[in-house]
């Protein structure tokens, strides 16, 4: 049978990967992209298991929001990445340091 | 009479003014026109007003012409009291000034800044005679700072010379040093009184005196004893008495006729006119008394000697000043201001007098200044000859001239004052004036006999072009030369013993030696009877024989003198070595103070630890800090979700 531990489980495995993803990548940009996804996946997955466990729809309905919101994100995202492309001609990460002080 | 006095004040200042300002317009001889006829105007206004005052029994005039600002009941305003002290002040000032002005047609006819000195010396006219004729201490003030402005300027006037700077800015610098004191007492006069007003200064004196002041801890001092001595101080620095006379020997750099008529006939005086002004006030603090007696004393005897090894012909008659000047503090110090004031006069006279004959002695010799290159000019100059050795006997005091009455008076009072007690005081005030008799013989007829006497010791050139002097400059030394010599026969009854001051100077009964004088003179002629059985007069003679004897019966004896008195002349020499005090010791001292509070003060420690400090510290824990701003996303991150654990955790734990 499988309960709720094993939906948190999982749900942590992704997000503590996803943070891995976030510090270990050095090289492409839309990795990272893809890990902050990744974490938002994650919470999803709680909200999704706590809602069953509970029998409370709301966190159901929150993870559409998560979702639409997650969406535009990455639509936002994309852009301001293809912005930096233009720019400077690369999104590798360790390139990416103008703020350095 | 009211008309008169702004008139006298104002008509040099406004010659001085077209002369300043438009002198390229009007050309030379307008300059001196208009500069030379309303000096005389003043000095024809002045007799006016000094015979309406003496002759004609007029009485002392006291009032405001104009109030300049009332400040929480102090008022300030431009007023004359006119008495007899100031009228007899103001014809001294008008009428040497006017001589000088004549003389300097002549002095000066080559000089490019021509119109600019005929400026100065009407303005100085100005200056001088707001500083007597003031009724209130501001005024004074104004007078006497203004005098010292015209005096900086004149000493400086040959501004392209290195000396003459540096002689001005050091006269500028000592008088300032003595006008702080000066304001400090007005400053005194004000905190008592809440008046300028002479006469309502005056009319609280005895309240003053009643009151004490603390100041350097806890010692109380008499309030009119703080007072007078910063008074004083003031006097110290514009007379030129020990130790603050060091800028007037170096003044002596302007040109002649202003050293005679600032720097010898009036300007100096101005100290010992206000002590002589004041007298309500400092006879009132016995102790202010001492010290001017013994500063003066100290001047007199002590300056004298310096006369002696002087080779300047206008320094060694800077000296003499310096001298006389002081002969003229010690009669203030023993109360004798009357006679104060007829020195002061009679000293006005002849020592202008010699001023503008060593100025002629200059014209002649090209400007030609040291003494031991003269010799022999008395078949040269007649004239200047004549009139130099009435001016040297009435310096030297000889009997029935001018000097001779009023210093001969002032020794006299010296020796009768026992108030001070039969201390050390008395005895320093008496000795040194009784000795500066003969030293002031000395060093006077040194310079006599060493210029117009001996050998020419002049170059061939110089010698072809020796001639007396044209008249503009010979004119004045004869028209001084008179009152010289027989002024002080018809003054000294009225002035020093016949009540000619009245009211204008006041005496405590136990100070007055010269109503205890009085009683015993009669005439003239029985004053100079008395003086014969006097040590003074015989002083006198010795000391202008021994000149002759070292200078021209045994002219080689001063140079073996000098070699075996070698430290004793070193000392003279370097004048007591006064100069070094001042310039290396203060002046060096103030500057290496300024200096080290530069460099470690401010450039090491506010600039170095404090400002730059801290900005260098900040920029070097900032230099640390950005270490930590790599700009890498991945470093942002993961101090944001370290932190959000660490949070967490913490969140937990409290839980």
């Amino acid at each position: 049978m499988i309960g709720l531990q094993h939906y948190l489980t999982i749900s942590a495995v992704l997000f503590a990967m996803s943070v891995a993803g976030i510090f270990i990548n050095r090289r492409n940009l839309i990795l990272l992209l893809m890990c902050i996804e990744l974490m938002l996946l994650a919470v999803n997955f709680n909200f999704i298991a706590f809602s069953r466990h509970l029998g409370d729809e709301t966190g159901q309905v929150f993870v559409f929001f998560i979702l639409t919101v997650a969406a535009a994100e990455a639509a936002i995202g994309l852009a301001i990445l293809v912005v930096l492309f233009r720019n400077q001609r690369s999104i590798n990460v360790q390139e990416l340091d103008s703020m350095k002080g | 009479m009211h008309s008169y006095h702004l008139t006298i004040v104002l008509a040099p200042l406004a010659a001085a003014i077209v002369a300043g300002l438009f002198g390229r317009q009007i050309g030379r001889a307008a300059a001196h026109w208009i500069t030379v006829l309303a000096v005389g105007l003043s000095c024809v206004l002045s007799l006016i007003v000094f015979k309406h005052l003496y002759f004609d029994g007029g009485v002392a005039e006291n009032y405001s012409v104009y109030t300049w600002a009332v400040s929480d009941g102090l008022r300030m305003e431009v007023g004359f009291l006119i008495d007899r002290l100031t009228a007899l002040m103001m014809v001294v000032v008008t009428f040497v000034s006017l001589m000088v002005h004549i003389y300097t047609i002549g002095y000066m006819r080559d000089d490019p800044g021509y119109q600019r000195f005929f400026s100065f010396i009407s303005l100085f006219t100005f200056a001088m005679l707001m500083l007597v004729m003031a009724n209130n201490f501001l005024q004074l003030f104004f007078g006497w700072e203004a005098v010292g402005l015209v005096s900086y300027l004149l000493i400086g006037f040959w501004f392209k010379k290195e000396t003459a700077i540096f002689a001005n800015l050091k006269a500028f610098l000592v008088n300032r040093v003595g006008d702080f004191g000066f304001i400090l007492g007005i400053a005194g006069v004000v905190l008592f009184t809440n008046s300028l007003d002479y006469q309502t200064v005056f009319a609280s004196a005895d309240n003053i005196a009643a009151q004490s002041i603390t100041i350097f801890g806890d010692t109380a001092w008499n309030a009119m004893t703080v007072i007078c001595i910063c008074l004083f101080i003031g006097a110290m620095g514009k007379s030129a008495q020990a130790p603050l006379h060091v800028w007037l020997p170096d003044s002596m750099e302007g040109p002649t006729p202003i050293s005679a008529l600032i720097h010898a006939a009036t300007m100096v005086t101005a100290g010992i006119f206000m002590v002589a002004r004041m007298s309500p006030l400092f006879e009132l603090s016995e102790t202010a008394l001492a010290v001017v007696l013994t500063i003066g004393a100290v001047t007199a005897f002590f300056m004298g000697l310096l006369g002696i090894v002087q080779n300047d012909i206008k320094r060694v008659v800077a000296y003499s000043t310096l001298s006389q000047l002081g002969y003229m503090t010690v009669a203030l110090g023993v109360s004798a201001y009357s006679a104060a004031i007829f020195h002061l006069m009679t000293h006005a006279f002849f020592k202008a007098l010699l001023f503008l004959a060593a100025g002629s002695v200059i014209i002649a010799m090209h400007h030609e200044q040291d003494i031991r290159k003269m010799g022999g000019l008395r078949k040269y100059m007649p004239i200047t000859y004549w009139t130099s050795l009435i001016g040297t006997l009435a310096l030297i005091g000889f009997p029935g001239s001018s000097g001779f009455f009023s210093k001969d008076a002032l020794i006299e009072a010296v020796k009768e004052s026992h108030w001070h007690g039969q201390g050390m005081i008395y005895w320093i005030a008496y000795l040194s004036v009784l000795l500066g008799v003969f030293v002031t013989a000395l060093y006077s007829f040194r310079m006599f006999f060493l210029v117009f006497h001996g050998k020419e010791r002049m170059d061939k050139k110089t010698k072809s072009h020796l001639h007396e002097s044209p008249w503009v400059v010979t004119a004045p030394l004869i028209l001084l030369a008179i009152p010289s010599a027989i002024i002080g026969w018809f003054t000294i009854g009225p002035i020093l013993f016949g009540d000619y001051f009245g009211g204008s100077i006041q005496v405590l009964a136990g100070h007055d030696v010269l109503s205890g004088m009085g009683t015993r003179f009669t005439s003239s002629a029985a004053f100079i009877g008395h003086a014969l059985t006097q040590p003074a007069v015989w002083l006198a003679v010795s000391g202008a024989i021994t000149a002759w004897i070292l200078y021209l019966y045994r002219p080689e004896i001063p140079g073996r003198l000098r070699d075996k008195l070698s430290p004793l002349y070193t000392l003279l020499d370097r004048k007591y070595y006064f100069d070094e005090l001042w310039i290396k010791g203060f002046a060096g001292g103030g500057r290496r103070i300024g200096s080290l509070l530069w460099r470690k003060g401010d450039e090491f420690l506010i600039d170095g630890l404090m400002v730059n400090g801290t900005a260098n510290s900040v920029r070097r824990l900032a230099g640390v800090m950005r270490q930590l701003q790599t700009g890498y996303l991945y470093h942002y991150a993961f101090a944001m979700i370290f932190a959000l654990a660490l949070f967490l955790a913490w969140l937990l734990w409290l839980s």
